[in-house]
Order: structure tokens, then sequence, then C-alpha cells
């Protein structure tokens, strides 16, 4: 199976993706660059963190009309699927993959942190191998993380059962729902209408070994192999 | 063809939280600004053009905007002035 991860000028996160699915899961991974017209035959695409476009005008707003991004979207409305992390979240709001947006923190302030996650659905291609309910550490380090959508946008993500992850705990209280950057209803993470584009803030990606401190993450890589490769 | 200078507004929808704003009216607060209400901290484009006339100048900025100035989830746009130049 074959991971294309898109570069863009501005991405930080690229190898760290490149790296997590090529040592840890042990498949193969390309780079796709923004501005060529070509996937490179993938099974998967990544939209990596970072700062693409240094996040001019909004986060993820020039990135989305870069000429790979219109094979992306193309290749996301076929149903192929899409990991979109962090900055990749953010293009694929803008580029209308998926609903809402993320605006500035509600603290002003960027976030970079470890996170405690909670699986709120398990029926989907990006977290089948995980169990419902489970609590993952995943770091997050974003300034404009804050989901934000309609209240029509998050009953029907609720009600569809779209939202794959939510901020969980804080200081000083565990047990209430809480996000580290002002998301509404301490959303982390959703899937389009289809299922095959999660958009998610916190990175997977960097917690695929003890060594950095959490291997919490693979599994979002092992459900999509699990899935395409069935 | 004439040319035109175009100026636009875009700031946070009235409802969704404008962190920002809220905290430059706190700050305006505390210098002494105490008729200070709210705030909301937008964006301010200038664009220079080419069109066959104002309507059309305005008309192409205000497709810039719904396409990609503005996000229409989150902001509103006006345009704020047009001369010609």
């Amino acid at each position: 199976m074959k991971f294309g991860i898109v570069t863009f000028p501005g991405s930080n996160c690229d190898y760290d993706a490149y790296q997590a699915v090529v040592e840890k899961l042990g498949e193969d991974a390309t780079f796709l660059w923004h501005k060529d017209h070509d996937l490179h035959e993938s099974d998967v695409i990544v939209l990596p963190g970072g700062f693409s476009y240094g996040d001019y005008l909004r986060a993820g707003a020039i990135a989305r009309f870069s000429p790979v991004m219109q094979d992306v979207i193309g290749f996301a409305k076929r149903g192929g699927p899409v990991l979109a992390i962090c900055n990749g979240f953010q293009i694929a709001c803008e580029a209308g993959l998926l609903p809402g947006a993320l605006l500035r923190n509600t603290s002003l302030k960027f976030v970079c942190e470890t996170v405690r996650l909670r699986i709120e659905t398990t029926d989907t291609m990006f977290t089948n191998r995980y169990e419902r309910g489970a609590v993952l550490r995943v770091p997050i380090a974003h300034g404009d993380g804050r989901y934000t959508a309609d209240d029509a946008t998050l009953d029907k993500l609720e009600g569809e059962g779209r939202v794959v992850f939510r901020y969980l705990g804080g200081p000083g209280d565990a047990d209430e729902w809480w996000s580290p950057n002002g998301s509404m209803r301490s959303i982390a993470g959703i899937v389009n209408d289809a299922g095959n584009v999660l958009g998610m803030m916190p990175h997977p990606e960097r917690a695929v070994d003890p060594l950095l401190g959490s291997e919490d993450g693979l599994g979002i890589f092992e459900s999509m192999l699990a899935r395409v490769t069935a | 063809m004439s040319r035109y200078r175009i100026a636009v507004h875009i700031v946070p929808r009235r409802g969704i939280l404008d962190p920002q704003g809220k905290t430059v009216a706190d700050a305006l607060h505390t210098l002494g600004f105490g008729s200070v209400r709210d705030v909301h901290v937008g964006r301010h484009i200038v664009v220079d053009l080419e069109a066959r006339d104002q309507k059309a100048a305005e008309q192409s900025t205000r497709d810039m905007c719904e396409r990609l100035l503005a996000n229409p989830v989150t902001e509103d746009f006006e345009i704020a002035s047009v001369e010609a130049t």
C-alpha cells in the first residue's frame, strides 16, 4: 500500500508522516509536490501539518488552490482515503472536503503539548483498530485549532457519528470535556459525509514509538492499512 | 479598461467567538475607554485591478471575497471603498 504525502511550501510534518508509514507501518510512502498534478498512484493521501504558504490570509486558504490539491479533491470525491492532520485539517476545511473551520485558539496562544483524546467511534476506516472509548495520548502543536461550525452542522456531525476524536479531561477536572484551543463541543477530529476523509488537529504521526513518548497514534495508520488492503 | 482600487473589510461573523477582539476591548477598558462595548478585529485588503467599469470591478472583487479572501463559514465581508485610479 502506498501513502502519498503532500509537501506544500511550509509543510513541516511531511517527514514525520513518511517515517511513521515507512519505519513503523512498513509500507511505501512517496512525497507529492504541491505544484504537480500527479498523485503517483497513491492508495492514500496524507495532508501533513505545517504552515503552508506561511498561513497567509488564513491557515490553509492558499494551499487549497495549489495544483496538487485539485487532484486530491478529485481523489477524495471518488472515495479515496485522505488523512488530513493539523494544517492538513485546515486545508481540507478550506477546500470544502470537511465542514466547518479552524480559528485562532481562544487563548490566542500557540499550544504545544501532549493531550488525551477519546475515540468516539471505531466505525471508520481510520479507527477500526481501536476500542470505542479508548483514550490516546497524542501531541498537539497549533495556533489555529478552534474547531468552529454552526449548530446545525455540529448536530449533524454528532447525529451521524462523524465526531471521531474529542479532547478529554483538562487541568483540574479530568472528567469534563475540555479543549486546549476552544474547539466547539471539544471536537478534535471529524470525518466527511462519505467517511473517507479524516481531519484532526492532533498529530498521530508524532506518536508512533515509545521513544516519542507515545505510540498511540500508530493505530490510525494500521486501521487504514487494514481497511484499504482488505 | 479602467483601473480601480477597491478596499475590502473582512470581519468575524457576529456570534462567533472573537478572542482577539475581546482582548483588544479589555485593553481599551484598561486604558480608560470605558465607553467601549465591543471590538472586532478583522482584515483590510486593498486590491488594484482593471475592469470595464466600476460595477464589473465590484463584482469581480465580491467573487474574490467569496472564493478566497473571506471564509464563508466564519467571516463577513463588505466593500469599504472604490476609487478610480
